[in-house]
């Protein structure tokens, strides 16, 4: 090793990435510098930001990203176990049956954003104007917004996950059947993590009205 | 993070692969093929495993004909690999078929210097390595010509630049346009698959550089009593490798055997090279134990997943199997039973 690192960086060079984070963070300091030096600084506020959206956005804004990233995550799991499974299906078409299997457990994470995004949108109900910006209202909307996004990731990643051992299974499957129920005993752990994000958001939005 | 987006692209045609591998030869069969008694029997135990219908219609049988055969097997399933290979993938299988060109340019050189029949040339050129212009490359006289009318077209071209200044298309010459073009391409084949960065470029540089120390020992080696300069040598040397630089050093100031051994003493991998081989002559040679951990590294390419390697080691697995057939069905036809146990096992 270290013999290479004469001709690495023709392959490279500065990425366009790079040079677009470089014009945003140049952009963003530009304008609050301006704001900053001429004395409208306050305008920049977070907390009346986030106070300022009502909180049923917050609530809706949950309930999609709860089922938007808990489908993301399996649909990301099925294509990844799915090209494997049958490329290895062309030599070994036994596998093909048992390990619909891995297909079935990252569809359980989908499953598991629905029945979320089913439980919170439950909690929804039209109030008055008068009574939305009580404290109790807030509570509700950022407690289903927090509980929504933490289903969500957790079960983004679970689907990742579950998909990547779910494509070595069945390229194992495919090379030694006995390999089969080892590699689907690391999935199922590998699923369980899911489950984490759902209690979590269980509890999260409980205490909602 | 490979892991993530490699199965997009890559995924379906990387399983085909490993299902290519499940159907290499394994041990039990090879010791079914030292069995046998004819050539009509390595045919019915090729028939079992996935050369079956390879075979089933030849009547007459010979070892050619069977290396033919099993060669055309490689080639027809290189060839689905790469149909369903998209961009990056494609142009590193690509990339694999470089060294077969460059084969191929070499055997068409040779060829045409001793006056052979070109047709007769074109059939032994490896299928890997075709190009369209391919025939012109027998009316060539001098590099240059060589160069402008035939291979500034093809992907070799960048490779000729460092053989330009050779004039004559004589034997030597043509041996050190073999190596630098050798030299070239492994180095720019080492850079591609560096810039891909995770497991791929992992396991492509352990493989090139092997390949390259492999070829940097055999030239020191062939050279030796030849007219071959230290210094032109020395230029042949592939820049990579975990021989570079101070090996390849070594290597170039070599007077004979032993101070090679003494280069590669240093290596845990490569002293096992030279381990006795000169004590029990007859038992392995060193190009066996070349091969041996040429398929000792590519099987190992097997225990990742989403990286480009195992398409590179599945070929070079192939063509170590396509040798052992090849190997036992000569020493069956020719009768040299006690030395048929010479292959390299591969699983």
């Amino acid at each position: 090793m270290g013999a290479y690192s004469t001709r690495d960086s023709s392959y490279g060079g500065t990425s366009p990435m790079a040079l677009y984070s470089y014009l945003t963070l140049t952009g963003l300091g530009l304008v609050g510098l301006y704001m900053l030096l001429t004395g409208s600084g306050e305008q920049f506020n977070v907390g009346e930001f986030i106070m300022s959206i009502s909180p049923h956005q917050w609530s809706l804004m949950g309930i999609a990203l709860c089922v938007g990233l808990s489908v993301a995550g399996a649909a990301w799991g099925i294509f990844i176990t799915g090209a494997s499974l049958v490329g290895a299906g062309v030599h070994a078409p036994r596998i093909v049956t048992k390990n619909l299997i891995s297909i079935i457990f990252c569809e359980v994470v989908a499953i598991y954003g629905l029945i979320m995004a089913i439980v919170f949108s439950a909690k929804l109900k039209d109030v008055q104007d008068a009574t939305i910006t009580s404290s109790e209202m807030y509570y509700k909307g950022f407690a289903l917004f927090w509980a929504g996004l933490t289903t969500g990731l957790c079960n983004l990643v679970c689907g990742v996950s579950v998909g990547i051992t779910g494509s070595s299974a069945a390229l194992a499957d495919a090379q030694d059947g006995q390999l089969f129920v080892k590699v689907l005993v690391i999935e199922i752990f590998g699923s369980i993590v899911g489950l984490f994000g759902l209690i979590v958001g269980l509890l999260v939005s409980g205490k909602v009205a | 993070m490979e892991a993530l987006f490699f199965n997009a692209d890559d995924g379906y045609i990387e399983a085909i692969v490993r299902g290519y591998r499940s159907s290499i030869l394994n041990n039990t069969s090879y010791i079914n093929l030292t069995q046998c008694e004819t050539l009509e029997d390595v045919k019915l135990q090729l028939a079992a495993s996935d050369y079956g219908t390879l075979l089933q219609n030849e009547s007459h049988l010979s070892t050619s004909m069977l290396a033919q055969k099993c060669l055309d097997k490689l080639v027809q399933e290189f060839e689905y690999i790469r149909a369903h290979a998209v961009a990056p993938l494609s142009q590193f299988l690509d990339y694999m078929t470089y060294a077969y060109m460059i084969d191929n340019v070499i055997l068409l050189i040779t060829g045409t210097l001793h006056e052979r029949d070109t047709h007769e040339l074109l059939d032994r050129c490896h299928p890997l390595g075709v190009f369209d212009s391919m025939p012109a490359l027998c009316v060539a006289t001098n590099v240059a010509e060589l160069y402008n009318s035939v291979l500034v077209e093809t992907p070799l071209a960048p490779y000729f630049k460092d053989c330009l200044s050779a004039e004559d298309l004589d034997e030597m010459n043509i041996e050190i346009i073999r190596n630098t073009l050798y030299k070239a391409y492994l180095e720019d084949f080492y850079y591609f698959s560096q810039s891909f960065g995770g497991p791929t470029a992992e396991i492509m540089s352990e493989l090139l550089q092997f390949e390259a120390d492999r070829r940097s020992l055999n030239i020191t080696i062939n050279s030796f009593g030849t007219e071959l300069t230290k210094d032109d040598r020395a230029k042949l040397f592939p820049s990579i490798g975990r021989l570079y630089p101070e090996g390849n050093l070594k290597l170039a100031k070599s007077d004979d055997i032993d101070q090679v051994k003494a280069t590669c003493d240093v290596f845990l991998e490569y002293r096992q090279f030279f381990d006795g081989s000169s004590s029990t002559g007859a038992s392995k040679t060193l190009e066996d134990r070349f091969f041996e951990y040429e398929v000792h590294l590519n099987k190992k390419s097997f225990q990742q997943q989403f990286h480009y390697a195992l398409f590179y080691s599945f070929l070079k697995l192939k063509e170590q199997e396509i040798r052992n057939i090849v190997w036992i069905s000569e020493c069956i036809s020719q009768g040299q039973k006690e030395r048929i146990n010479n292959y390299i096992p591969i699983f």
